[in-house]
């Protein structure tokens, strides 16, 4: 057996096991329980994460405008999906809204209900993307101009002024304005969210492996070089910078699924650096410490750690463990991966290379030199 | 009469008060293998810069293959600056960048080297095709351009075994000896499927073994890919051993011109660039 089937066995077995083991949680638990609000949440963070690699880690452009841009996808969400007899009492305050369809209901009509309703969903998803694809494309005209630190400020501001934006009265018949948009469809169950952001990861993968993903790498190792290969930089970069965005809308039409109410708070730019975290700890190049840190980030801040708030943690009882801890406790975590795991948990590395002993035996040579 | 590839028409570079390259006139006829030399500073690499669209001259134009492919004249703060002559010729700007120039048809490699670091040696060659291909973002990502890449791949690996580099194509650019990744640097630009390949100081660094090699090397792709050769280089063995013809600069400005055996008798030479041999 070649080393290229084993890699694809030995990746193939491990998504179906992780994959079964989804379906499993979802069977045996309910919906609320804090598994399945860990999986959703890590699947959607997996997602963004991915996206921001692609663009951090990937070409080398360091943006920090994620926050905004999953704004965007999770408003269109919200909005395009809202059923129309919810519309008086979401936006009561504008008059039941500029808006009067629901995609969801729209579909339901001649597909029937399950099916019409997730198709509409989807497409509410794929709106929200398509959003955000367009505003990179228009910031992306004067910001990429910009290089590394000044770039991240560039992109940072836009993320803060259109959640600024966003909340303005103005634009209330649409937003809703500072107020919250709710009563929208969801998924109940783990599975969609995984699936779903399973199949976009693997076209971001597709993507990075492409001749075009080779492209991208070189503009991150060296764009001088890049360019004198006829690699047109502007081109590339806004491609790239597209590409990201879009996979940020759609993650963040997912996290408004998941949250089950929309509101501009959440995605300030904390949201961002939560995800730049991951992106860091998983690994800058690697998908798949990607996706490992923001299951491991989110499982113990959400569950594992929890009982640093309330008092109780290990069965230990100590006054200290009180609203907070869990962030300082969590905070001198990610100090020490950050020491002692300089390339992330997994470096540049993928799943499969997991098998490599010569891609081993490199990084050994790297760590001596 | 073979055609002329590459003109270089009063060419003058100036970094504010610092003339670069004094109005530098030069031309390479298709074939020919040609050099250009002069002492540290004296803006040979400036030339080459100009030439790939990395800088914009401050004044002249350059043709490619008949065809006008980089021009300005002095404007804004160099107007008052500009110290050259030829000063009201060219009224046109025309500063395509870098990518464009290669995807003309005419590559260069660096004179310290600009290899993909996190890249094997086998991608670093192969991504130099893909201002070749023809796919988009869409049908790459989607693989509806596995004929194009595969015929990629193999060019890549043909390109790998004429430069002796395809034992080591799965290791990393940076872990080759320095030889090797100076080759590597000119497999790379050789995928770009240039018509006229730049080298600016390929012999940089090697003893004089590997210069011996590299000398036939160069002789060999020209023959090989029916290039046209530019290069800088200091090693005069390599110079006076492939070179059909040589430019040389000193301080921005073009002292002479000719084959190798003119150059060597030519004093101004000597006085400024090569000196006399100890064992002469």
């Amino acid at each position: 057996m070649t080393m290229k089937k084993k890699k694809t066995i030995f990746t193939a077995v491990v998504l179906a096991v992780l994959l079964a083991a989804c379906v499993a949680v979802d069977l045996t638990l309910p919906s609320y329980h804090i598994a399945v609000t860990v999986i959703k949440k890590a699947t959607v963070y997996a997602l963004v994460a991915v996206s921001m690699n692609l663009l951090n880690g990937f070409t080398g452009l360091f943006s920090l405008g994620q926050a905004g841009f999953m704004l965007l996808g999770a408003y269109a969400y919200g909005v395009l999906t809202i059923p129309v007899a919810k519309r008086a009492s979401v936006y009561q305050y504008f008059d039941g809204g500029a808006i009067q369809f629901s995609l969801p209901e729209i579909f339901a009509g001649f597909l029937g209900d399950t099916v019409g309703s997730t198709v509409g969903m989807l497409l509410a998803l794929l709106v929200g993307g398509l959003l955000a694809a367009l505003m990179a494309y228009l910031i992306g005209l004067p910001v990429l101009r910009l290089k590394s630190d000044y770039l991240a400020i560039a992109t940072l501001g836009f993320a803060e002024i259109l959640r600024a934006f966003f909340q303005w009265n103005a634009l209330g018949p649409i937003t809703n304005g500072s107020n919250l948009l709710k009563s929208y469809p969801t998924f109940a169950h783990a599975t969609p969210y995984v699936i779903l952001a399973g199949l976009m990861i693997a076209v971001i993968l597709l993507l990075i492996t492409s001749t075009y993903g080779r492209a991208f790498r070189a503009i991150r190792d060296d764009e001088v070089a890049a360019e004198a290969m006829g690699i047109n930089l502007a081109r590339h970069k806004r491609m790239a910078f597209i590409i990201s965005s879009f996979f940020a809308g759609i993650g963040g039409g997912m996290m408004a699924m998941y949250m089950g109410t929309i509101a501009a708070a959440p995605f300030k730019s904390t949201l961002t650096y939560e995800i730049l975290l991951i992106v860091v700890i998983g690994g800058i190049g690697s998908i798949t410490g990607s996706v490992l840190a923001s299951f491991l980030y989110i499982f113990s801040s959400e569950w594992l750690l929890r009982g640093l708030d309330s008092g109780k943690f290990l069965g230990i009882n100590s006054p200290i463990f009180k609203n907070g801890f869990r962030m300082v406790v969590l905070s001198v975590i990610i100090m020490c991966i950050v020491l002692f795991f300089r390339k992330g948990i997994m470096g540049d590395k993928e799943l499969p290379d997991l098998l490599d002993r010569r891609s081993r035996k490199r990084k050994k040579e790297a760590a001596g030199k | 009469m073979s055609k002329n590839v590459l003109k270089v028409e009063n060419v003058t570079m100036q970094f504010g008060g610092v003339v670069a390259v004094d109005n530098l006139n030069l031309e390479i006829n298709e074939g020919e293998i040609v050099a250009l030399i002069g002492p540290n500073g004296a803006g040979k690499t400036t030339a080459f810069n100009v030439v790939t669209g990395v800088y914009q001259p401050t004044n002249g134009a350059v043709w490619f293959n008949g065809e006008k492919i980089v021009e300005n004249h002095p404007q804004g703060k160099m107007k008052s600056m500009y110290k050259g002559e030829h000063a009201g010729e060219y009224t046109g700007v025309l500063a395509p960048t870098p990518d464009k120039i290669t995807k003309l048809g005419l590559a260069r490699t660096f004179q310290n080297i600009r290899l993909w670091k996190s890249q094997t040696v086998f991608n670093n060659v192969l991504i130099a095709k893909h201002c070749r291909s023809t796919s988009n973002v869409f049908s790459a990502t989607f693989r509806m351009n596995r004929k194009e890449e595969a015929a990629q791949r193999a060019h890549v690996e043909e390109l790998l075994k004429i430069v002796g580099l395809y034992d080591v194509k799965d290791e990393l650019a940076t872990s080759l000896p320095y030889g090797k990744q100076r080759r590597l640097e000119i497999a790379r630009a050789l995928a770009a499927e240039p018509q006229l390949l730049l080298l600016d100081e390929p012999a940089a660094g090697m003893n004089p073994q590997e210069t011996d090699e590299l000398t036939a090397f160069i002789g060999e792709i020209r023959d090989r890919f029916k290039l046209t050769i530019f290069l800088i280089e200091h090693h005069m063995n390599l110079v006076m051993g492939i070179s059909d013809r040589i430019y040389v600069l000193d301080f921005g400005k073009l002292i002479a011109e000719g084959t190798p055996a003119e150059i060597q008798n030519n004093q101004r030479v000597i006085d400024a660039y090569l000196g006399v041999a100890d064992d002469a």
